[in-house]
């Protein structure tokens, strides 16, 4: 189901300027002026455009390469590192390294990868601000950048994990990970049972987004 | 003060500008979980200047120390990065 909501509303055409036919709301036209950083923003891009900094086309490509990247990347780092014990070891003690041999460009990324197991889970947070391992997780959801995330997960990560559907037993112990300056993170998530016999390509497709930020464990498999 | 293990506090400062040491971590005391290397101080950075380079230290915290009676479970951690500039010793004044 694409939708979760009622469409009885479809027939009641009293508010039918705020809705498309299939019952979805109209995103409003941007007519508001633009604020101070927009403005900021549209000059400082002419500006490196003109004096021949940069082109319209990179500018575009750099914004195509950013939204491409995605989970998926991660998820074939984690699967590599536990089919493979030696890459496991090079990545825990060098993410940075470990990501740009399997041929991710960390670009500025410092990457530190931190592992659960049976008594120790993590879970990443950016409490200043949004920093999130884009260069291998893509764009970082919604939630991961609101203040109600940032300010409960470090001091009642139990209670924000479990409306994740995450219950974690008492002698569990979480790590909350402050990404405060210049690392980011990546949670190797524990491999779940039944998954003995899969290779790395099936293994990577089990691993999800949230599993690498560290709200939600992986499920056993049948 | 940069060994692993070493104890450490977040100094109490609250000066204005781009400061990259959590505000609930001010005056807390944790352990120094690994050393990072060298970074651009970023409340330099934050400014246009280049950025003296600093330690940055990764410091783990216990619940029990940041939130006192209110943490869920005394034990569970967090973790944070914290320039050298910003710790002090445990016993300092």
């Amino acid at each position: 189901m694409p939708h979760d909501h009622e469409h009885n509303h479809i027939h009641d055409h009293s508010h039918g300027d705020q809705l498309s036919p299939s019952g979805h709301p109209y995103r409003k036209d941007q007519d508001a002026k633009l604020t101070y950083w927009q403005t900021m923003e549209i000059a400082m891009r002419e500006l490196l455009i003109e004096k021949g900094v940069v082109t319209p086309q990179e500018i575009t490509r750099t914004i195509e390469q950013m939204d491409r990247r995605s989970p998926a990347d991660g998820a074939k780092v984690v699967a590599r590192a536990w089919v493979d014990p030696g890459y496991r070891a090079r990545l825990m003690a060098d993410g940075t390294a470990a990501i740009a041999e399997m041929g991710f460009d960390p670009g500025a990324l410092r990457l530190i990868a931190v592992e659960n197991t049976d008594q120790i889970h993590n879970v990443v947070v950016c409490t200043l601000c949004s920093c999130y391992p884009r260069n291998l997780l893509g764009l970082p959801p919604d939630w991961y950048k609101q203040r109600a995330y940032r300010s409960r997960v470090v001091k009642t990560p139990r209670a924000v994990l479990r409306e994740f559907g995450t219950e974690l037993a008492d002698n569990v112990q979480i790590r909350v990970h402050d990404s405060t300056a210049d690392m980011r993170y990546l949670v190797v998530p524990a491999r779940p049972k039944g998954t003995e016999k899969l290779d790395e390509t099936d293994l990577a497709a089990l691993i999800t987004r949230d599993s690498m930020i560290g709200v939600t464990r992986l499920a056993p498999q049948k | 003060m940069k060994a692993v293990q070493a104890s450490v506090r977040v100094k109490e400062w609250y000066p204005p500008g781009h400061v990259r040491a959590p505000f609930y971590l001010r005056g807390k005391c944790g352990k120094i979980e690994r050393s990072l290397g060298q970074f651009g101080n970023p409340e330099q950075q934050a400014y246009g200047l280049k950025g003296d380079l600093k330690e940055l230290l990764r410091v783990r915290f216990t619940m029990a120390e940041v939130w006192g009676t209110e943490c869920e479970s005394p034990d569970d951690t967090i973790e944070a990065e914290i320039y050298e500039h910003w710790l002090e010793p445990t016993n300092a004044p």
